[in-house]
């Protein structure tokens, strides 16, 4: 059918990362099928942000437009709105559980029910200064009866769900905003990075086996556990490879930069083999400089990591979430590029583990296959499933607002 | 990818700072020259006096001769007016010496005429120029006279308005500690000594990029704006007992006010050097020690390796506490700063300079009260005055970790390096800023 009317457009949906190491700017264009296929990608190394969170909005504000430029020349488009990932060691996660009950017992469970349980779950107790950046819906109980996606229609007196929640200290998540504000761009969406992260490298399989996915960035380390095709759980940890490289830097006794460059030519998340190695490092000259222990170099490395894994292993243990991850451990972000660390993981978790590719994502090949694009790539990602969630919502106009009811994650 | 290579955490080039060590008078001088003795690259090493023949037995190479049409070269002859004369006359050839300095450092004795009257001077054209300075002063013996005493408090308070921190260590103090017998000569150079090392210690607290590295902004915190005294001391030991020595040493340094300074301290800076040889667990001997005397205190430490140092370890430490426990000095401290403050530096300047710094925060028990005999008081006082490298991180406060904070202090725990300007990351009461094998105190070979 010729539809003059409603001329369709192509949607190109951007996802922009403002990064502890570098900004990432992505433009997807949302396929027939409803794929994704990325167009252009543009990048900047990052100044302005410490830790996931912006510390100097004009150094963020310069690198940001950078990529931005960069990505709408790869692109060959006007970007005017982006998707934007925020994360923080600010970020708390919790799961949180509404009941609704009617009067009769055969009563038929309706959309304003299950308004009224969503609703219901929504009250929990949170700083006040804190935003609900996600309320995520995970599953929905009728009458004692669990893991029900839709409940409407189904007879019960007793509706219960059970939600995700992810807040956050207001002004810190708008310190994100306001960068990218201030460049005339507009936010579609604020979403956490480390939701983008999982939503890029995971396929509705391992979303529904159960799968951990981490993403080790520079300033934060973001990890999200699917089971069941939901989100069980989430976190962000403050340490990133800045604190392998400042590790190094402190414990060589030498500075960061050249502490950076050392870990990626010699590091690994492994002692194996160096035992007794030792590296002459050059100066800037060419002479031969000094020399750095190759077995002490991979083992502040080793600390480091390990302890970062194991700090979210800890965690995930408490909750009792190990048995559920049959998909294993999939890693992200450019801290996943570090040699052996899938290894390492695997020790530490007792899992397989894998570095993540994007999945399902066509395009250009780096989109796919540099690990710390992935924020970036799931926020397109997102973006796309929720403008298709738009559109029928509009037809429908049955739900509206957030992540959660659209089911997108 | 491309982007970490050039990714900065940290600034790319690495600033130079500038500092220039100015000897005003004669005993300026010799302490100067005691700096030069001791080897002291990359500062420079200037001797100013109004007296042409004290200038001309001074070894150093930069030396200019104050007010020489006023006095003819014949100094001041104990009048500090007549010293401020003679800075006021060449003001513009002081400004020309200290255009372009990051820092600047002046040493003095007060009590004659001329570090008294030209120093001040001087500590304004100083701040004036946008340098930062810090005054190192004597005060006369008991025996020199009551009418010197007055004069060199006078000199003092001069100083105090005039530079953005002041440290001051009595002769009679060290006189004291030292044997009865010792000839006022060596007393002198006893003095001396410790002055010289003062300096080195702050200088090399704020220049040397150190593994565990303090700055310039770590010295502001726990000096400026705060009106307390600090007291300041800097010990060195050798061996393989040096991490125990150096902190024994460190106590029994008269410019520190033994167990009470440490005891009342609420701020304390800490920085350590050593040779190639320095071991973490060496660092954490030392940092453990002082720490159990002054359970109370809000601790900075910082740590560097210096190659020239050898086998060598030394420790440097400020220590401030509230003024109400004013030791010697009269409470005419409280004079008014008459010098507004200079245009706004701050961490910026320096926050080029490294790594990570270890702001520990310490649990308010109560202190082990320090057992220690010799004790000498020298009081110090920092009006620092200067930007507020603190306030970036105050506005990024959570109020998850309370525990970061002395509220009462005004101080914050300042951050530098790759995590400049971010709060410290913690996890049940643990800072994962802190290296990890630092914190499962593994050995490095
Ligand atoms: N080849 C490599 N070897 C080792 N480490 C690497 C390599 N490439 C990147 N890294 C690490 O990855 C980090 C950058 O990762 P990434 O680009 O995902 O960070 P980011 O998204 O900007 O930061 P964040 O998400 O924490 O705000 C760097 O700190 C660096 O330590
Ligand atoms: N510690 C120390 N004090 C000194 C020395 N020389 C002088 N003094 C003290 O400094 C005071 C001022 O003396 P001086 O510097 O010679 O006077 P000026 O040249 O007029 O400033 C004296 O009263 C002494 O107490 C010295 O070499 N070392
Ligand atoms: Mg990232
Ligand atoms: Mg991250």
């Amino acid at each position: 059918m010729l539809n003059l009317f409603f001329p369709k457009k192509t949607t190109v949906i951007v996802g922009l990362e403002i990064g502890t190491a570098k900004v990432a700017a992505v433009v997807g264009e949302v396929t027939d099928g409803g794929g994704v296929n990325v167009i252009g990608i543009g990048q900047c190394p990052s100044r302005g942000v410490r830790k996931g969170e912006v510390v100097n909005a004009e150094h963020a504000a310069e690198d940001v437009r950078n990529a931005i430029v960069e990505a709408e020349k790869s692109a060959d488009v006007e970007i005017a709105s982006v998707y934007l990932g925020v994360t923080g060691g600010h970020l708390t996660s919790l799961n949180t559980h509404g009941v609704f009950t009617s009067v009769s017992l055969d009563h038929e469970i309706s959309q304003q029910d299950v308004n009224e349980v969503l609703a219901n779950a929504k009250v929990f107790n949170r700083p006040s200064e804190n935003y609900v950046l996600h309320s995520v819906r995970q599953h929905f109980t009728v009458n004692g009866q669990a893991g029900i996606v839709d409940p409407i229609g189904m007879l019960g007196e007793n509706l219960e769900v059970d939600m995700h929640v992810i807040h956050g200290v207001t002004t810190r998540l708008q310190n994100h905003m306001r960068v990218v504000a201030g460049l005339n761009l507009e936010v579609e969406q604020t979403v956490f990075s480390g939701l983008c992260s999982a939503l890029a490298l995971l396929d509705n399989e391992q979303k529904h086996i159960g799968a951990l996915v981490v993403d080790i960035g520079a300033g934060t380390t973001e990890y999200v556990i699917y089971a069941e095709g939901v989100i069980k759980h989430t976190g962000v940890i403050a340490v990133g490879g800045d604190h392998v490289t400042n590790d190094l830097s402190y414990g060589l006794r030498m500075a960061p930069a050249r502490a950076a460059l050392l870990m990626r030519e010699h590091g690994a998340a492994t002692l194996d083999g160096v035992a007794d190695q030792t590296l002459t490092l050059t100066s800037e000259n060419g002479f031969p400089d000094r020399r750095v222990d190759l077995h002490d170099l991979r083992r502040i490395m080793v600390a480091r990591l390990e302890e970062t894994f194991q700090l979210i292993d800890g965690e995930i243990g408490e909750l009792g979430f190990h048995d559920q991850l049959r998909a294993g451990v999939c890693l992200c972000g450019g801290g996943a590029r570090i040699r052996g660390i899938e290894k390492l993981a695997g020790n530490v978790f007792g899992l397989p583990a894998t570095l993540g590719r994007a999945n399902a994502v066509g395009g250009l090949r780096s989109a796919s296959d540099d690990p710390e694009l992935a924020t970036a790539v799931g926020l397109v990602k997102y973006g796309a499933m929720r403008q298709k969630g738009n559109q029928s919502t509009g037809l429908v106009g049955k739900i509206k607002g957030f992540a959660g009811s659209l089911g997108l994650f | 990818m491309t982007s970490t290579e050039t990714n900065s955490t940290v600034a790319p080039a690495r600033k130079q700072l500038t500092i220039k060590v100015f000897g005003v008078g004669g005993c300026g001088g010799n302490v100067v020259s005691q700096i030069h003795r001791m080897g002291f690259g990359g500062a420079q090493l200037i001797v100013l006096n109004t007296d042409s023949q004290a200038l001309a037995q001074c070894p150093l190479p930069y030396k200019f001769n104050l007010g020489i049409t006023l006095n003819g070269g014949l100094g001041a002859g104990g009048d500090p007016e007549r010293g401020r004369a003679a800075a006021q006359e060449d003001e513009a050839r002081l400004r020309e010496l200290c255009t372009g300095a990051d820092m600047v450092f002046i040493c003095a004795g007060l009590g004659g005429g001329t570090g008294t009257g030209a120093g001040p001077v001087l500590a304004r054209v100083a701040k004036e120029c946008g340098a930062l300075a810090l005054a190192f002063v004597t005060l006369p013996f008991d025996c020199e006279g009551s009418r010197r005493m007055r004069q060199a408090r006078l000199g003092l308070e001069e100083f105090k308005a005039a530079a953005d921190g002041v440290i001051c260590l009595p002769n009679q103090k060290v006189f004291k500690l030292i044997d009865e017998n010792t000839s006022v000569i060596e007393t002198f150079t006893t003095t001396n000594e410790l002055l010289a090392q003062g300096v080195r210690g702050i200088w090399q607290l704020v220049t040397r990029p150190g593994f565990i590295n303090l700055d310039f902004a770590d010295l502001c915190a726990v000096v400026r704006d705060r009106h307390s005294e600090s007291s300041f001391a800097n010990a060195e030991a050798v061996g393989p007992h040096r991490a125990k020595e150096v902190v024994e040493k460190l106590f029994a340094n008269p410019l520190l006010d033994g167990g009470a300074a440490l005891g009342e301290a609420d701020a304390l800076l800490v920085s350590l050097m050593g040779g190639p040889s320095l071991t973490m667990a060496e660092v954490n001997r030392v940092m453990d020690q002082i720490n159990r005397q002054c359970e109370n205190a809000h601790l900075i430490m910082g740590a560097a390796i210096e190659e020239a140092l050898g086998d060598r370890l030394t420790v440097t430490l400020v220590a401030s506490r509230r003024p109400s426990h004013a030791a010697d000095l009269p409470q005419a401290a409280a004079v008014e700063k008459a010098e507004p403050a200079p245009a706004s530096r701050g961490g910026s300047d320096f926050e080029t300079l490294g790594s990570a710094i270890v702001a520990k925060p310490v649990a308010r028990s109560a202190a082990a009260s320090p057992a220690l005999e010799k004790v000498a008081v020298a009081v110090a006082e920092f009006d620092a005055v200067g930007a507020a490298p603190v306030a970036a991180t105050r506005t990024w406060r959570s109020r998850k970790k309370p525990k970061a904070v002395h509220p009462e202090l005004g101080l914050e725990t300042v951050t530098t390096g790759p995590f400049q300007h971010s709060e410290p990351t913690r996890h049940n009461g643990v800072n994962l800023d802190v290296p990890t094998f630092v914190r499962r105190g593994m050995p490095m070979n």
